[in-house]
């Protein structure tokens, strides 16, 4: 029987003062290996944690989460020693808590509105995230209630978080699901751009383990739009609804002198040839990554970080992050800033690249930078940079790294004719479901670059259009006679009606 | 449907140079004239654009040709024989060659372009055009395909560099002959190397002809998201393999993209020596003179 917590009346005096910290590989150490920065809580340390959560009634924290996982609840359950309750508070809300509770920018979310931020450092709600998660991995424990076939057929174009998590609830409910993948692995962004220090491989592995367990089909190595187009799928494949989750792309260069000379690359070209080809291993392996000594990465954001911090570990002898704001601007989370000036990045704030310079053979070798001082402020509200004259040097770098942001994937606007917005993302409701009948998108596609939670909220959310849209409903099992595998208070699905034989047309 | 992508039939046009013939139903189904496919030999290995050369619909095959100059695709060269798979075979990428209401074209195809060429020829002739092809080839031992091409063209004529076969000179003779002759071609279509692209864009640039190219970048995913194919058309930079592989011979940046094309030679270089050094471990002839 689990035990009830003791003292349930928390208050900000009583509740242990300081966060809890996490154990970390030491700087010097962890920048000449893909070993995971941060090590995890053990379980004294998540215990502790645990009650530092006063268990608000307003609870701000669930507010301040782009899926509503109920925080409290979670970690009260850990303070219980309930691990597996709080895993299964997690996993009402959240299909991957051991990716989230890494990659989720907190301290914007939950963590920036806990009550005890106020006074305090705010709860660590990832860090316990993480730690329920990856108990989760060890344990085998995966949220696989029984459902009953209900012969409907989805397809899931993407398999980035997005069409995971629509895929995962799909399935659940007793769809046929079928994700297509483009790439040769499958993840999205969580494989070829992330990095192995911050998500481990093995993590992601074990999601999309739980994928198949589902019975989720994953079919990579194909190209939606071009080996067959959706409404094919639709009309040809036999599928009654596809979910398209096809992700942002298409980084963006800036135009400037010297952007073709060999060593000019996207942060996603030079993550996609580490993280998913190991070009690390070059010439083990078949795929070079054509990365110098002096790096320099322009941009401020969580991608960039994590191109500027591959690049230390491949060997870089010095990293440069080049931004035209300051660092209170910088879009990457404070931790992964912290992080990178600790493994001894170089950051050069108010700076922004004019040009960059070749060797005459066709190599990069030196780049033309002008420093920027803080205007008026824009549209956006922040101070616009502008350029200083006559500040403008030049220094030495091989290798540049464009981290400045991406555009939309054309390949769904080139294939199908689907309503796009003005920059080319898929158009749809506040469902997911777009102009096309028994077609639905999100995640980046939807939305642009934003984050691993919104674009598996995304994939939920559409996951539950689909359901509704095939007259698919939710029943609450009794405990008592469920099936084995359907948890207490856990939903299975059955299916309305059966359209006979029908077909969704576009 | 997990494809077992094997090779079913394969042709040695010369020492270095190789077709084959690759089982993959439902890429043969979707591939139209002007796409490539990306290919993975092995675990680890690297990822290969090619064009496709051919598609049968009835067999379930698509037709690459590949010229073994670097460690991938002299491995490809040893390993992918008759009965052997590919790990992967994605496509068709890229957007399709517009076979448009062209009524005369000439199609030019140099060396190894040849090959990729072919759909783009048959479909002007299937869609009723007057087609003319100008293909060109180091010499006689390198020709191929010239009976498949001939089926296909109101004229051809084969270039070679030492006039072994069909007139002596670079393609763009050929060209100027065919131009000569004919003063209504609608469209040239030029496959082959970039130099040789370049030469053909600015041979037909005085006459305003218009002139589709087919650029080889270096490639990644082949899905838009590394931005590696980057090119240079006019004043943009547009993605080789979303945006292309055909664009507008008379806005590409040739020079860029020769300079583009060179940007792992020293990778490529180190690759192929510590392949050649394995081979010979293993006792294995590479290269394949002997063939
Ligand atoms: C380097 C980097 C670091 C990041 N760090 C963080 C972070 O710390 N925290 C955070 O919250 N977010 C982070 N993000 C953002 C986050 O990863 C994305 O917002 C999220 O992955 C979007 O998910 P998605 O499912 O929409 O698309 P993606 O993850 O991009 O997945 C899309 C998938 O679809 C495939 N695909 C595309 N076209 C086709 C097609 N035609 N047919 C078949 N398959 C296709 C692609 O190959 C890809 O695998 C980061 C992004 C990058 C690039
Ligand atoms: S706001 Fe903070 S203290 Fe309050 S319930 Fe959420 S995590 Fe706990
Ligand atoms: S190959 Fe990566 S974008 Fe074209």
């Amino acid at each position: 029987m689990v035990r009830k917590i003791a003292n349930p009346h928390r208050t900000i005096r009583t509740i242990p003062q300081d966060r809890t910290p996490i154990p970390e590989q030491p700087p010097e150490v962890r920048r000449s290996n893909f070993l995971e920065v941060a090590l995890g809580y053990r379980s004294q340390d998540a215990t502790l944690e645990s009650e530092r959560c006063l268990l608000c009634t307003d609870k701000p924290c669930v507010a301040g989460c782009p899926v509503g996982i109920d925080i409290p609840a979670f970690i009260l359950k850990i303070s219980e020693k309930d691990y597996r309750g709080a895993y299964d508070v997690l996993a009402t809300s959240s299909l991957l808590p051991a990716i989230c509770g890494r990659v989720c920018p907190q301290e914007d979310q939950c963590e920036a509105v806990c009550t005890v931020a106020d006074t305090l450092e705010p709860v660590a709600i990832g860090r316990l995230e993480r730690w329920i998660g990856d108990m989760a991995i060890e344990e085998g424990w995966a949220s696989i209630p029984y459902s009953r076939p209900n012969g409907f057929k989805v397809g899931v174009v993407g398999s980035g978080p997005a069409g995971m998590a629509a895929a995962a609830d799909l399935a659940k409910a007793g769809c046929e699901v079928t994700i297509y993948e483009a790439l040769h692995e499958a993840g999205g962004v969580l494989r070829y751009g992330i990095p192995a220090f911050r998500l481990p491989n093995a993590v992601v592995d074990a999601e999309i383990s739980n994928l198949t367990k589902l019975g989720v089909q994953i079919e990579c190595n194909t190209l939606v739009g071009r080996l067959f187009t959706i409404p094919q799928m639709l009309n040809e494949m036999g599928f009654d609804a596809v979910f398209l989750a096809t992700g942002a792309g298409y980084p963006r260069f800036m135009g400037i002198r010297g952007e073709s000379l060999a060593g000019v690359v996207s942060a996603n070209e030079l993550l996609t040839r580490a993280n998913l080809m190991d070009a690390g291993d070059f010439p083990q392996v078949g795929t070079p990554l054509g990365m110098g000594e002096e790096v320099a990465v322009i941009g401020a954001g969580n991608t960039a970080m994590d191109a500027m911090r591959v690049a230390l570990r491949l060997g870089a002898k010095n990293v440069h992050c080049i931004y035209r704001r300051t660092k209170e601007e910088a879009p990457a989370r404070a931790e992964e800033i912290h992080h990178a000036e600790e493994e001894g990045v170089q950051f050069h704030w108010l700076t922004a690249p004019i040009e960059i310079l070749g060797n005459g053979d066709g190599r990069a070798t030196a780049m033309r930078n002008i420093r920027m001082e803080l205007g008026e402020p824009d549209d956006s509200g922040r101070r616009r940079p502008v350029p200083i004259p006559g500040s403008e040097y030049e220094f030495r770098a091989d290798t540049i790294v464009y981290a400045i942001g991406t555009n939309a994937n054309p390949i769904m606007g080139q294939t199908t004719n689907l309503d796009l917005n003005e920059w080319g993302y898929v158009k749809t409701d506040e469902e997911g479901a777009t102009s096309m009948a028994g077609v639905y998108a999100g995640g980046d596609i939807v939305s642009g670059a934003a984050t691993v939670i919104l674009a598996m909220g995304a994939g939920r959310k559409a996951a539950g259009a689909i359901k509704r849209y095939l007259g698919i409903r939710s029943v609450e099992r009794d405990e008592t006679r469920g099936p084995y595998g359907v948890r207490p208070g856990e939903k299975i699905h059955t299916r309305l009606m059966m359209p006979s034989g029908a077909k969704y047309d576009t | 449907m997990p494809q077992n992508l094997k090779i079913l039939g394969r042709d040695d046009f010369s020492p270095s140079t190789f077709a084959l013939e690759v089982y993959h139903p439902q890429l043969a189904i979707a591939a139209r004239p002007g796409q490539f496919v990306i290919v993975i030999v092995s675990r680890g290995a690297e990822r290969i654009p090619l064009t496709i050369a051919d598609f049968d619909r009835e067999k379930g095959t698509i037709t690459l040709v590949i010229q073994a100059v670097g460690q991938s695709t002299k491995q490809m060269q040893d390993e992918m024989v008759v009965g052997a798979s590919f790990l992967a075979v994605v496509g068709p990428m890229g957007i399709p060659s517009k076979i448009g209401h062209a009524k005369k074209v000439v199609c030019v195809g140099g060396g190894l372009g040849v090959a990729p060429l072919f759909p783009q020829l048959r479909a002007h002739k299937e869609n009723g055009a007057y087609v003319m092809g100008v293909v060109g080839f180091r010499n006689e031992n390198f020709l191929f395909w010239e009976k498949k091409f001939a089926s296909y063209c109101d004229e051809l004529i084969i270039c070679t560099d030492d006039g072994s076969a069909g007139i002596k000179g670079l393609v763009t003779l050929g060209l100027e002959q065919s131009i000569s002759k004919h003063d209504d071609i609608d469209e040239v279509v030029a496959i082959g190397p970039p130099i040789m692209m370049k030469a053909v864009a600015e041979t037909t640039r005085p006459h305003a002809i218009k002139t589709v190219v087919s650029l080889n970048p270096i490639m990644v995913d082949g899905t838009g998201m590394c931005g590696g194919c980057r090119v240079r058309i006019g004043e943009e930079t547009k993605f080789g393999c979303v945006d292309g592989p055909d664009f507008d011979g008379h806005q590409v940046d040739f020079d860029d993209l020769m300079t583009r094309l060179r940007r792992f030679a020293a990778d490529e270089h180190l690759a192929l020596e510590r392949w050649q050094e394995s081979c010979l471990a293993k006792g294995v002839t590479s290269g394949k003179e002997n063939r």
